[in-house]
């Protein structure tokens, strides 16, 4: 069944059986459990949670605050990726070695560190509250919080792939009467679309799922900013088990259908351009 | 644009004035980003966290809860990292080494858990060790505590560690590819000795960056952890746990403080993480050079 590459080295059974094993024990079977706990409701039942206006507007607030930040991120990461592979400029290396800062900082601090700042009475909340708008135990408070945690993702995936563009390909669509635009249509944006939307989609599934930033700055109202981990919580919380792995199958499901719709259109750029 | 394609010297001059003013601004809109979004929540934690003055401060984190939220996640780390190293190895080793049917599928499965939400990754384990799960009657007919307590934290912190060490030496040792170690092999040298004195000197600093990772998301992880936890006060907290329930009382300096703690760690993993990947590119431009 299997062909090593090379005929010589050892430990294939060996680290392919570890591996299999590890992985079934504390990933497979634990996910495979949830998945055969919601067996034990029936279809009707299944529907019945799923479909209750409190879990919908969970489902809407976590997917629709998720895609604004990878949206913001798409636009902020890449400008960041650009800068950063571009140009030399003071302090380039500081922030290059600060924008991994979101996945290094736990996401509880994270969540208290943006609520402080972003309530009426933190230093960037009182400019919005002075305007007359509300950011903190919002939508749009959420929406932040992810794109925090969610920045170096987009950043990340095009800086390789930036850094391998030569400059002279876009100063030679220049030279040949290329306007700026054109260059970022006909040059740049062909080459970067895949990695971008693999950034994009990396940020998009883990705002889904993201949970420990969120819920300091949600102020967590059912219907209004409840996201749907939470709602999870809160089913366990009550004792509902069967509430709980529910919302957990349908939030498994929902990001797996969007992994897979991203591919496919990942898939379909790459071929046709 | 045929007819203005062929050399248009003001053209291009004016291209690069342009160029210029789209450079400054550029940088200035990425130092702007950059002060909005990572400086300003780093000075906010330092701010509220000295408010009452460096005494307030060490009693915060000096109070028995704190350091035992601490000792806790140093067991969280020291148990599940080690084991995410071991397994990344093997992992890493099977797929870079080897060809085999099935291959891609297994690379998707390590890197499952970064696709699943914290929350389900802590929740999969109540509902299999649970009082109400599977294993839950025969727990505790043997009377043995996994979930709100350590063990189960132990658990939910591997779980949502499992990719990382695997994800970063995947690429490394497939860009090595396999002569040295067959070289090795040939020259006489046994599995381990091939293991100890070829591939792990040569695999040494993208593990200590994959460690470095892990290690990060091991101390930081909140959601899972929640879940399992139980939130036992000097029991089953860990830091970020201990930040939360500090915060929900309203204990708003003791809560920062706790918070710039594990905010100092952050950014010495930060500094690690940048070494040792100045060294993997060292590595890489003297390979290249040969």
């Amino acid at each position: 069944m299997s062909r090593r590459i090379s005929p010589v080295i050892p430990g294939f059974g060996l680290t392919l059986g570890y591996t299999l094993f590890y992985l079934s024990l504390l990933v497979l079977i634990p996910l495979a459990a949830m998945f055969i706990k919601t067996t034990q409701l029936s279809w009707d039942e299944f529907i019945a949670i799923i479909s209750a206006p409190r879990v919908l507007a969970a489902l809407k607030l976590s997917f629709v605050t998720a895609l604004i930040a990878a949206l913001i991120n798409g636009v902020i990461g890449t400008l960041l990726a650009w800068v950063l592979v571009r140009y030399k400029f003071p302090g380039r290396k500081i922030i290059e070695a600060m924008i991994d800062l979101p996945f290094a900082l736990p996401t509880a601090v994270a969540g208290i560190a943006l609520t402080a700042l972003y309530t009426p009475t933190g230093l960037i909340g009182q400019f919005a509250d002075s305007l007359g708008f509300k950011v903190a135990y919002t939508p749009l408070g959420i929406s932040l919080a992810l794109t925090f945690v969610t920045l170096p993702f987009v950043v990340r995936t095009l800086q390789p792939v930036l850094a391998d563009i030569p400059r002279e390909v876009e100063e030679a669509a220049t030279c040949l009467g290329a306007k700026p635009l054109q260059v970022i249509r006909y040059v740049l944006l062909p080459a970067l679309l895949p990695a971008w939307l693999t950034g994009f989609s990396l940020a998009f599934a883990r705002g889904i799922g993201e949970y420990g930033s969120v819920i300091f700055i949600a102020g967590n109202m059912p219907m209004k900013t409840e996201i749907l981990p939470l709602l999870i919580m809160v089913k366990l919380d009550q004792y509902d088990y069967a509430g709980a792995t529910a919302i957990g199958v349908l939030m498994l499901v929902v990001s797996f259908i969007l992994l897979l719709f991203i591919n496919l259109l990942q898939r379909r750029i790459s071929t046709t351009s | 644009m045929t007819s203005t394609t062929l050399a248009n010297p003001s053209a291009a001059r004016v291209a690069q004035r342009g160029n210029v003013w789209g450079r400054r601004f550029l940088i200035a809109a990425a130092w702007l980003i950059f002060t909005l979004f990572l400086l300003l929540p780093l000075y906010v934690v330092v701010n509220e966290a000295l408010k009452q003055g460096l005494g307030t401060f060490f009693t915060s984190i000096l109070e028995p809860d704190a350091l035992s939220a601490l000792k806790l996640t140093l067991i969280a780390v020291g148990i599940s990292v080690p084991l995410n190293v071991v397994f990344g190895v093997a992992a890493a080793w099977c797929v870079s080494k080897y060809d085999f049917k099935g291959k891609s599928l297994l690379v998707t499965l390590i890197d499952l858990p970064f696709s699943v939400s914290p929350v389900i990754a802590g929740l999969i384990y109540v509902l299999m060790f649970g009082a109400q799960g599977w294993f839950g009657p025969w727990l505790q007919d043997h009377d043995i505590q996994i979930v709100f307590a350590v063990p189960g934290i132990v658990l939910a912190t591997i779980f949502v560690t499992v990719p990382f060490v695997a994800r970063e030496l995947i690429p490394l040792m497939q860009e090595q590819g396999t002569q040295e170690e067959e070289a090795a092999r040939l020259l006489g040298a046994n599995g381990w000795q091939m293991f100890w004195h070829v591939t792990l000197p040569n695999i040494k600093w993208g593990l200590i960056y994959g460690v470095v990772l892990c290690t990060a998301r091991a101390m930081g992880e909140f959601g899972a952890v929640s879940v399992v936890s139980g939130h036992i006060r000097g029991m089953t907290n860990t830091l970020p746990l201990h930040v939360e329930i500090l915060y929900n009382e309203y204990n708003h300096v003791a809560a920062f403080s706790v918070a710039s703690l594990l905010l100092a760690l952050a950014i010495f993993i930060l500094l690690l993480k940048q070494w040792s990947e100045s060294r993997i590119n060292r590595l890489k431009a003297s390979a290249a050079e040969e």
